[in-house]
């Protein structure tokens, strides 16, 4: 470990300090302080769209607090623990996703769960996780940034579970889960010209993608994506009514469980998916920028982590974890609005549903391992 | 092996590595969320008038109530095209998981025929988002108990009730009432579309066509606040709509069964008028049909019966049937004879069984040759001419007057031009004179011709209406009225339109009326068989028409060429001479003579004049 840190400027200051208890349970309060925010802005939303459905809230609640238990017990794990288990990790995560291809039970025509008798779940989440662990932990096997033969092989461990997934189908989670990799890849400092090259070669790639790996339904959102109103009562239903839905709040919104297009059911999904259009719609565009500044809170927060990082893998798992969750965001919000096809991914703790809710609180507890651990380094 | 790696590692290079990559992450991240953030701005406030008018027009729906069609009653009120509560089966696409699935049970179900299907498809081409589209139609309570019970509980299938038509005297009526059928795309083009908007039927045939813009009336609407899946929530703003409006005839339903009663199986038509008002007392064309078959669409089979049958039951024979008028017409040509001076009542004429022209070696034979051969007596005038219809002396007067004048005076009895009666599909008939002739065939009036026209036939045709709205003016001495078989609409009266008079001497309206009464009530009167037991004067005129040809390439059985070979029967007759109340005309089509028609003339007038003495 870099012993220099010890006689950088503020590090004696960090020693003086009395632990409080947040760092002494390696909770990072900046951190969590606006996912908190967004929690609650989150539920008072389900609570509209579930029209007034306390039950819904309360399974909402418990996913919160099953994802915190699990957030809280991944900030203790070292670093260098959670480093040399991403290989087994990722393997292990390949596998399941490999059996769920065999034996995977369907839902709305996709299979993505994997049922163990008692508990069913989706080995792609598991994915989302392993995934950042082990490409970082890849590509820091030897100095930065990557030699081209490293990126290689590192696109290779990103490229085969993001197609498995993709061929589930659910393309939403296979582009989080590429991206979680490739931003480990991008941040490890891989050329530009590298860079510039790979995203021509996956352009090219895109064509024979469209021919055998999409599914029809995947191309159908796409083509709608392009031209909503080809289709009205069909694939274009959802996108016209959220923009409705969105476009009918104004600045000021219709007002707290006043929306017309989801208490009315226009507004398909209105709970999970597409609920940033039932906020847009009661609360206007100032909740919509309220909520985007608590999410760049938290996404100025976890940049912030990896830049004061101790590590090379530290930095790296930071920041990829940090953009792959502005991802969720944008893609989200940008598919809701109609600027990007409908995918099927969540809005990060707005959205009901348990298993995004705790893979996303395990990776913010990977994230507030690392920003405690400098201190825990520095002692 | 990392760990001495790591020894080796430049961190100082990999720091400033991950510092700009990071400022490139927070400039992507800034562009992207500006992006987004531009994205809601534009729709939220740039295009925010539109979204919102976009949800409103979602959430508000404008539904249609379509008006309650205007209801059909006879002289003394009883219902004769009422309104009966029925079911119709419709389905809703959006809100099925598998429309074609639905679709398919539906079809097992309540067995629909390919043309329901078809019509069916043709709906859901038209149809918005939301709509109910009709499939099955017109079950009434117990069907809909014994096939549909729990269809309504399949996701995406309507039961509505509504209203259809119904015509509760079927086959004696269908001729005068006409029916209603759906909507088709033919008639939207002549009907205003925003007021067909939920109506399911329209006129297609007699009053019902004819009196379509009063019956439908003029449907309402309402604001109401649906959900997407077009349940209705809450009524916005309603505004009722206008029923349409009820007509009341002067046909009497008793009378109309009791002429139907008396043409029997017999092909023919019955017009019975109130000689006051022109009121069209009862009328019947016999074969018949059901106009309930019509309302909710006839099947193929059905119509093609109807359509393809040798007794052209569709055809209403009382004001389409175009037959020549027969000797009916001798009394209206002696009216223009006595007017013009060709003829005084005194006139008399020889007859000796047959006519001949000057000049001329054709004899023209009086109807009487084929019994007895020597005519009706050495000398007959009018009187005796109308009473035993003397062919000889129209001949002669035929002769003397010439088609062009005789054309003319029977042009005011309204023979040759349709009547003006309320229905739909009635015929000008023909009054021929030379002018016509030259017209219609290109060819030159021939003498001969005059002759056969003298006693009403050869071109000369005419409907039964038109016989018995010369009748009228008979009855009525010059006065007549359009007939019309509607009497009031709502509180309005819109029959009884007076015709313009016809001035002549009463000296000549008495001539020939007391001929007219002989007819009946002298023992050689040609209608004498009817004068027994009568309790009241009747004057009538008898007329026998011969059946110019059949089609020539159409095949038939030879019995039924024979039967359709032989002469019409006709009889025009109206009572009490002193007092007229009612006018008849009676068509018995191949009835072999005039026989065949008055008893039916007697028994309408005996029922009407029963009735009114009673009343």
């Amino acid at each position: 470990m870099p012993e220099y840190t010890r006689f950088l400027e503020g590090s004696d200051r960090d020693l003086a300090r009395a632990q409080t208890p947040a760092e002494r349970l390696h909770l990072d309060l900046v951190l969590l302080t606006p996912i908190l925010a967004i929690m609650t802005t989150g539920l008072f939303v389900l609570f509209s769209a579930s029209d007034g459905d306390w039950d819904t809230v309360n399974r909402q609640i418990r996913n919160f607090v099953v994802g915190f238990a699990v957030l809280l017990l991944v900030a203790q794990v070292r670093i260098d623990t959670l480093k040399r288990w991403a290989p087994t990790l990722y393997l292990g995560a390949l596998l399941l996703l490999l059996l769920v291809s065999f034996f995977g039970v369907g839902a709305k025509g996709a299979q993505r769960w994997l049922s163990l008798g008692f508990i069913r779940f989706q080995p792609s989440e598991i994915m989302k996780i392993a995934m950042p662990l082990m490409v970082a932990a890849w590509v820091v096997r030897h100095a930065l940034p990557p030699r081209p033969s490293t990126t290689v092989t590192a696109l290779l461990i990103i490229v085969l579970p993001a197609a498995a997934i993709a061929t589930q189908p659910d393309l939403g989670t296979a582009i989080l889960v590429g991206a979680s990799g490739a931003f480990v890849v991008f941040m490890a400092g891989v050329s530009w010209w590298q860079i510039f090259s790979g995203a021509l070669a996956a352009m090219v790639c895109i064509w024979p993608a469209w021919l055998f790996l999409l599914r029809d339904y995947q191309k159908q959102r796409i083509l709608t994506l392009f031209d909503p109103e080809a289709d009205r009562l069909g694939a274009g239903w959802n996108i016209i009514q959220s923009k409705t839905a969105i476009g009918s709040g104004g600045w000021s919104g219709k007002g707290y469980l006043q929306g017309t297009q989801s208490h009315l059911d226009f507004l398909p999904e209105s709970q999970t998916d597409f609920i940033i259009a039932v906020l847009a719609e009661e609360w206007g565009l100032r909740g919509v920028l309220l909520l985007l500044l608590l999410y760049g809170l938290v996404v100025a927060r976890g940049l912030w982590i990896s830049f004061t990082a101790q590590t090379s893998y530290g930095r790296l798992l930071a920041s990829a974890i940090t953009l792959t969750f502005g991802v969720y965001v944008v893609v989200n919000m940008g598919m809701v609005a109609g600027i990007l096809p409908v995918v099927g991914v969540p809005l990060p703790f707005v959205s009901f549903g348990g298993t995004s809710i705790v893979t996303l609180l395990l990776s913010f507890g990977i994230l507030s391992a690392i920003s405690t651990e400098k201190r825990v380094l520095s002692r | 092996m990392a760990r001495t790696l790591d020894a080796l590692r430049d961190t100082r290079r990999e720091w400033m590595i991950n510092r700009s990559r990071l400022i490139a992450s927070v400039s992507a991240i800034t562009i992207v969320l500006g992006v987004l953030v531009y994205r809601y701005y534009s729709l939220q406030i740039v295009q925010h008038d539109d979204f919102m008018t976009q949800s409103d027009r979602n959430r508000i729906r404008v539904e249609v109530i379509p008006p309650t069609r205007g209801q059909i009653v006879d002289r003394k009120g009883r219902l004769l095209a009422a309104n009966k509560p029925t079911f119709v089966i419709g389905v809703v696409r959006e809100r099925s998981e598998d429309p074609a699935a639905l679709v398919d049970t539906l079809t097992e179900r309540l067995s629909l025929t390919d043309g329901e299907l078809k019509a069916f498809q043709e709906r859901s081409e038209r149809r918005r988002p939301f709509e109910t589209v009709p499939i099955k139609l017109g079950l009434d309570d117990a069907a809909l108990a014994t096939v549909a019970v729990d269809l309504h509980q399949l996701p995406g299938v309507v039961v509505d009730a509504q209203l259809t038509r119904d015509y509760p005297f079927g086959e004696a009526l269908s001729h005068v009432l006409g029916y209603v059928g759906r909507v088709s795309a033919e008639d939207l083009l002549e009907l205003d579309a925003e007021r067909y908007r939920g109506t399911l039927h329209t006129g297609k045939v007699g009053l019902e066509k004819r009196y379509e813009p009063l019956l439908h009336g003029k449907p309402g609407y309402q604001h109401v606040e649906t959900n997407a899946h077009g349940r209705v929530l809450r009524v916005l703003e309603k505004e009722a709509p206008v029923p349409g409006k009820n007509l009341r005839l002067y046909l009497d339903l008793d009378l109309q069964r009791e002429a139907v009663t008396a043409l029997g199986d017999q092909r023919g038509a019955v017009v019975a008028l109130d000689p006051l008002t022109g009121g069209v007392l009862a009328m019947v064309s016999n074969p018949s049909y059901d106009a309930n078959l019509f309302v909710e669409g006839i099947s193929y089979s059905d119509y093609a019966e109807l359509r393809g049958s040798l007794d052209t039951p569709l055809l209403n024979r009382a004001v389409q049937g175009q037959y020549p008028p027969g000797s009916t017409v001798k009394p209206l040509i002696s009216l223009g004879a006595l007017a013009r001076g060709f003829i005084t009542p005194d006139t008399e004429v020889p007859d000796p069984g047959w006519y001949r022209l000057p000049g001329d070696d054709r004899r023209y034979r009086d109807w009487t040759l084929r019994i007895r051969g020597t005519g009706h007596a050495e000398r007959v005038d009018l009187r005796m001419a109308i009473a035993e219809s003397c062919d000889t002396y129209y001949y002669d007067l035929a002769h003397r007057m010439g088609i062009d004048v005789m054309a003319e005076v029977l042009r005011p009895f309204g023979l040759g031009h349709r009547t003006g009666i309320d229905t739909t599909g009635e015929q000008d008939g023909i009054l021929p004179d030379t002018d016509w002739k030259r017209t219609a065939l290109g060819e030159p009036w021939y003498p001969g011709e005059t002759i056969s026209a003298g006693i009403g036939q050869g071109y000369m045709l005419a409907t039964p209406l038109q016989l018995a709205q010369a009748a009228m003016v008979l009855a009525n001495k010059g006065e007549s009225f359009v007939p019309s078989v509607v009497h009031r609409v709502d509180d309005l009266t819109v029959g009884g339109v007076q015709r313009p008079r016809i001035p002549m001497d009463e000296a000549a309206w008495q001539a020939v009326v007391e001929g007219m009464v002989d007819v009946v009530h002298s023992p050689r009167g040609t209608a004498a068989g009817i004068a027994r037991g009568v309790g009241y004067q009747i004057a009538g005129k008898t007329g026998t028409s011969q059946v110019v040809s059949i089609a020539q390439d159409a095949i038939y059985d030879e019995d039924a060429i024979s039967e359709r070979n032989r002469n019409h029967g006709l009889f025009v007759a109206f009572a009490p001479v002193e007092n007229p109340r009612i006018v008849v005309a009676v068509i018995a089509e191949n009835g072999g003579g005039s026989g065949a028609a008055s008893p039916v003339a007697r028994r309408i007038m005996d029922a009407w004049l029963s009735e009114a003495s009673d009343a």
